[in-house]
């Protein structure tokens, strides 16, 4: 039987993981940045670069497959594709190498971001590329930004279900914590109180700006093959258990705003195909990496990918929910937040850590690692495990 | 300011709105209203369009109050508010504005204290866009 009529489960893993510092400015360019974390990924898994034949990333991603191949000295490639949404494509990367691999496509894949987006100018500031549609509906009248835009979500998010900054503040905190463990962290050594998030300034009511990620430059890169390749490969290999995206019926990126419910999003729809695809249920996840670029995110993922009910996500952080030893330690490396934001990449590479046991806030024993995207955006997620 | 740059299917909307009228995109067949416009409808794919007037009438579903950074323009009328407004006509559909102490006030003329989910709120024009302004009781 032919591995793609049996599907993705366990039939590919990530065995190579690589990335440069994190900074808000390095000097070097994003293309060598990209041939870094992407040299160092596939040294961490022991196969040299000529073997590479499948390519995966953003359609952000300004490094391109050629590029990257001249200058990494890359085979023959018989698979590459791209990803769109910006952060909702980052486990969408890992999970079309995984379909390549599966089906035969090819044998070695990376995927890889790299962005200079510490250093480097704000999207929302280049009004010639967002004014076109659907811009037209909201920048005119000031909605000009990304937290602007999920600031309305959050607002309608607290209304209805009772939720309070607090709750959000949980979020903060919690990937503030794990970035204190891991030096690689931008905020390794920024403590966080609930004195300075009640304090801080605002961003867009009610996101103040500890509610918003960082601005990083770093690049970062995973290497896929078949599992039966991972078992002669340098690190023990972490399986691709379950994958999924998602573009639901009637949704609108970052404004979902003209449908029946824009408060359950991508995720939902995400789960559900990742669940029905798994040997596991939102019980079995021991540490799990949640899109984190604005903390209202965080709530609503709890809830789209089962953890909690519907309105549920906020009680949901409370008594130390999120923190180690908590019910789902969330983002250990820090995510977004507070280790480095390069749209969920570093989220993909945490994972794989925790499942090898060498994280810098290591879950005991961790086994199963749920990995998300965006929410709020057509998403994709990963059930990884040892 | 930022002005809108249409495309063919929302160019309508704009050309209503510079004579004053909010109108919303429906399906000439099944009459189903859709927002944003599109080519055709997702409920019984017909290219065949009307674009129906509105009451201006709605509900604030939800706010925010920018604060810098922003674009200059938008930072010298900062905080302000940006509102999501549903018609009464469409529940779903709901329009990005701006609610404003009056007609052709700034945006950032009403106290934040005044902005409430659920406020009802009917539509005024200025310079070709609609703006929001509280019903009164």
């Amino acid at each position: 039987m032919a591995a793609g009529s049996a599907g993705l489960k366990d039939a590919t893993a990530v065995v190579g993981i690589g990335q440069t510092p994190f900074a808000k400015h390095l000097p070097e360019d994003e293309r060598t940045l990209a041939c870094r974390a992407v040299l160092a990924a596939l040294d961490d898994a022991g196969i040299a670069p000529g073997e590479v034949d499948a390519l995966a990333s953003y359609t952000m991603e300004e490094t391109d497959e050629v590029e990257l191949a001249k200058a990494c000295g890359f085979g023959d490639l018989t698979f590459f594709s791209k990803v769109g949404f910006g952060g909702g494509g980052s486990c969408a990367t890992v999970a079309h190498l995984a379909a390549a691999v599966a089906s035969g496509q090819a044998s070695v894949g990376v995927a890889w971001r790299s962005r200079k987006r510490g250093s480097g100018p704000r999207p929302w500031t280049n009004t010639t590329v967002q004014l076109p549609t659907p811009a037209q509906w909201t920048r005119p009248f000031g909605l000009l930004r990304p937290v602007d835009e999920i600031a309305m979500l959050a607002r309608r998010y607290l209304h209805e279900y009772g939720a309070t900054r607090d709750h959000l503040f949980n979020v903060a905190l919690a990937c503030r914590n794990r970035a204190k463990q891991n030096p690689d962290a931008i905020m390794y050594d920024r403590p966080l109180t609930r004195e300075m998030y009640m304090t801080s300034r605002w961003i867009s009511e009610p996101l103040c700006l500890f509610d918003n990620c960082l601005e990083t430059d770093g690049a970062l890169a995973c290497v896929v093959v078949s599992a039966e390749r991972a078992r002669d490969c340098r690190r023990k290999p972490v399986y691709v258990h379950s994958t999924a995206q998602s573009l639901p019926a009637q949704h609108h990126g970052m404004v979902n705003y003209w449908n029946d419910d824009p408060l359950t999003g991508p995720a939902w729809s995400a789960a559900r195909h990742l669940w029905k695809h798994a040997d596991l249920t939102p019980e079995d996840v021991d540490v799990a990496q949640i899109y984190d670029a604005f903390t209202p995110l965080v709530l609503l993922s709890l809830e789209g990918y089962g953890f909690c009910g519907r309105g549920e996500g906020g009680a949901f952080t409370e008594g130390g929910a999120l923190e180690t030893g908590g019910m789902l330690p969330l983002n250990t490396g820090g995510g977004g937040l507070s280790e480095a934001y390069v749209h969920g990449f570093n989220l993909i590479t945490e994972g794989v850590k925790q499942l090898r046991g060498t994280s810098t806030a290591q879950v005991p024993g961790a086994s199963t690692c749920l990995i998300t995207a965006g929410e709020g955006v057509p998403t994709s997620a990963l059930l990884l495990r040892s | 300011m930022l002005r809108p740059v249409t495309d063919t299917a929302g160019a309508p909307f704009w050309t209503y709105a510079a004579q004053g009228e909010l109108r919303v995109q429906a399906c000439a067949d099944c009459g189903e209203l859709r927002f944003p416009p599109r080519p055709c409808c997702p409920h019984c794919q017909s290219f065949t369009t009307d674009w129906r007037r509105m009451s201006g009438q709605g509900r604030v579903w939800s706010y925010v109050v920018a604060h810098p950074p922003l674009l200059p323009d938008y930072a010298a009328l900062a905080p302000y508010n940006v509102v999501l407004v549903e018609l009464d006509e469409a529940p779903r559909i709901r329009l990005v504005g701006n609610l404003v102490a009056e007609p052709g006030a700034a945006i950032g003329s009403l106290p934040a204290e005044r902005l409430r989910i659920g406020t009802r709120v009917r539509v005024v024009f200025d310079d070709g866009l609609p703006r929001w302004v509280p019903e009164r009781s």
